[in-house]
């Protein structure tokens, strides 16, 4: 399992309802259902990932964040909101953090870090967009339209005075060092927020 | 026909029948004393009799749901292509019962059956027969059959209507409901084709009030104006396009009107035709009754997430792109409220350019799917 997956199940209370937004394969879920007993849906709308979930016996509703609203789901209906790795790819990364604060007492979202070194150093040394194994696009295939740094983030969520519970930032092995504990947004690759109202 | 028969189907099936002898009370307060279903099994009751899966017919299908009748059947059941050895409903894990529901025409008691307080056809008095209570009679089946508990109830169009009334009506009776191309209720438009296909129907000169047995006659057109008016509903304007465009029967137009120019004119008469000549006008009557009367929410406040509340299985709905009669936008009502009410449901929208119709056809996502989720079905069984 992707070890952001790993350090979110562990922040997960047994018996949660959950909402996965772009749940992938369902392996959080499944996890989850197994390991902590929680009730939950995934959304998803690419075919192969949906079937996938459906073999796992997750919950899945085909369902495109972009182009349907979420109005169906109710205020408050889920215990969490979990968005891994996609809000950078959704139209409109503010409004669906207001969505997400609506469906759920608290959301985790995890998204890869534009602020990290190297892809700084990859902008000022080649001129050109940055590519890494976390972000493996060109910028004219890229489904990452949103990317943004830890900083540009947590600006948002003072905006929206959306209170940051907790965060972890690890690096693409998923291994929290003081390097990027002490300079998250310069050594941290990926980021797992913990946020709520 | 099959000069041989293919490896994923069932094969040669025979229809079975069940005689019940005790009333049943119907939605309608009135009592049928005596009735008999028609059905077919295919796959082998397991030991704990745990793999059973119920599959419901819609509007015009019956008990024959797969496989051949004899060598000589011009097609297998109608819904052959997903159920047979190795297919979504797999016959090597589940046993699968199909029944011709109550009502109906091809072997169950309905219109055309004799009834036995006036040793007359029913025709018209035979009595108003709704979802509730297919689903009853259902029932008495499966304990007849000694099936406690349904793997699965699975249903496409008005037999997705009956799996998700089994998971309202006999919450511990099923492990899942697969909903396919149906709807929680009828739209207003779809009341109103219903309405145009009665009354093409009563209106012909041969229905005699639905005494048309007795006159040696049946309603031939009227049935057969109906069965254009819904084909045209069940399949989508791009899929009659791509299949019939305008192409015309000869080179030229004939300036007549009353001829048969283009091709979809010649396809729906045909297929109006057939269907006359293969089903009775009382049932066609009674099952889009039974489809318009149809509305789980209607006893809970007109509140759908309050309707499925009892239920305790978990939910597989199923719609498709170009489907307008039953369109996506119907299940995901029943899949919203089915959220509300906090039951486990799966749903996928499948891109397919034949309509309605799509149900029945295997197209790969489709198959892919359904077949995951039946996998799924049968690992806990």
């Amino acid at each position: 399992m992707r070890s952001d997956l790993e350090i979110i199940c562990g922040w997960i209370q047994p018996s949660s309802r959950i909402l996965d937004l772009g749940c992938g394969d369902g392996t959080l879920l499944a996890y989850l259902q197994q390991h902590k007993q929680v009730q939950g849906y995934g959304l998803e709308i690419d075919p192969n990932n949906i079937t996938a979930c459906l073999q796992k016996g997750v919950n899945v509703i085909e369902q495109d964040l972009d182009q349907d609203d979420l109005s169906h789901f109710k205020d408050k209906s889920f215990d969490l909101v979990v968005m891994t790795q996609a809000l950078q790819a959704v139209r409109s990364p503010d409004i669906m953090l207001d969505e997400m604060l609506r469906m759920g007492r608290e959301c985790i979202i995890t998204f890869p870090n534009f602020g990290h070194w190297r892809l700084r150093f990859y902008l000022a040394q080649k001129g050109r967009m940055p590519m890494s194994k976390t972000l493996p696009y060109t910028w004219y295939n890229t489904p990452n339209i949103h990317l943004c740094t830890f900083k540009d983030f947590e600006e948002l969520c003072t905006q929206k005075n959306i209170y940051i519970k907790r965060r972890t930032v690890v690096d693409n092995e998923h291994r929290t060092r003081w390097s990027n504990q002490v300079f998250p947004n310069l050594f941290g690759q990926i980021a797992i927020y913990q946020v709520s109202r | 026909m099959p000069e041989v028969i293919p490896p994923d189907s069932v094969g040669l099936v025979e229809p079975q029948v069940a005689q019940f002898e005790s009333p049943i009370q119907l939605e309608s307060g009135k009592v049928l004393e005596s009735f008999q279903l028609v059905y077919e099994t295919y796959g082998t009751l397991n030991a704990d009799r745990s793999n059973a899966i119920l599959v419901c017919h819609a509007l015009s299908g019956n008990h024959h749901v797969a496989g051949y009748h004899s060598m000589t059947d011009k097609k297998p059941g109608w819904w052959n292509s997903c159920i047979g050895p190795g297919k979504p409903i797999d016959t090597n894990r589940f046993f699968v019962v199909g029944v011709n529901n109550l009502g109906g025409c091809h072997g169950s008691t309905g219109p055309s059956s004799l009834n036995p307080a006036t040793d007359k056809l029913y025709g018209p008095d035979f009595p108003v027969v709704t979802v509730v209570d297919w689903v009853t009679s259902q029932a008495l089946l499966a304990d007849r059959l000694g099936v406690d508990c349904w793997a699965a109830v699975v249903g496409g169009s008005l037999g997705g209507m009956q799996a998700l009334q089994w998971s309202i009506q006999y919450p511990d009776r099923l492990r899942h409901a697969a909903v396919i191309a149906s709807t929680p209720k009828l739209t207003t438009q779809n009341i109103a084709f219903n309405e145009v296909a009665r009354r093409a129907i009563t209106s012909d000169p041969n229905f005699h009030d639905g005494h048309f047995y007795e006159h040696h006659t049946f309603p031939a057109n009227g049935l057969k104006l109906a069965r254009m008016l819904g084909h045209i509903t069940y399949l989508s304007d791009m899929g009659m396009g791509e299949k019939f465009g305008r192409d015309l029967r000869n080179q030229a137009f004939k300036f007549g009107i009353l001829d048969v120019e283009f091709e979809i004119e010649s396809y729906l008469n045909y297929q109006g035709e057939r269907f006359s000549k293969n089903f009775d006008a009382n049932t066609y009557l009674l099952m889009t009754r039974a489809l318009d009367y149809f509305d789980p929410a209607r006893h809970h406040g007109n509140d759908l997430a309050a309707a499925v509340s009892a239920a305790t299985c978990k939910f597989f709905v199923v719609a498709f792109s170009t489907d307008w009669r039953f369109s996506p936008a119907r299940s995901e009502e029943l899949v919203n409220a089915l959220i509300e009410a906090r039951k486990p449901v799966s749903y996928t929208k499948i891109e397919a350019p034949h309509g309605h119709d799509a149900f029945l056809i295997p197209t790969p996502r489709y198959m892919d799917v359904f077949h995951a989720y039946m996998q799924r079905v049968g690992e806990e069984i």
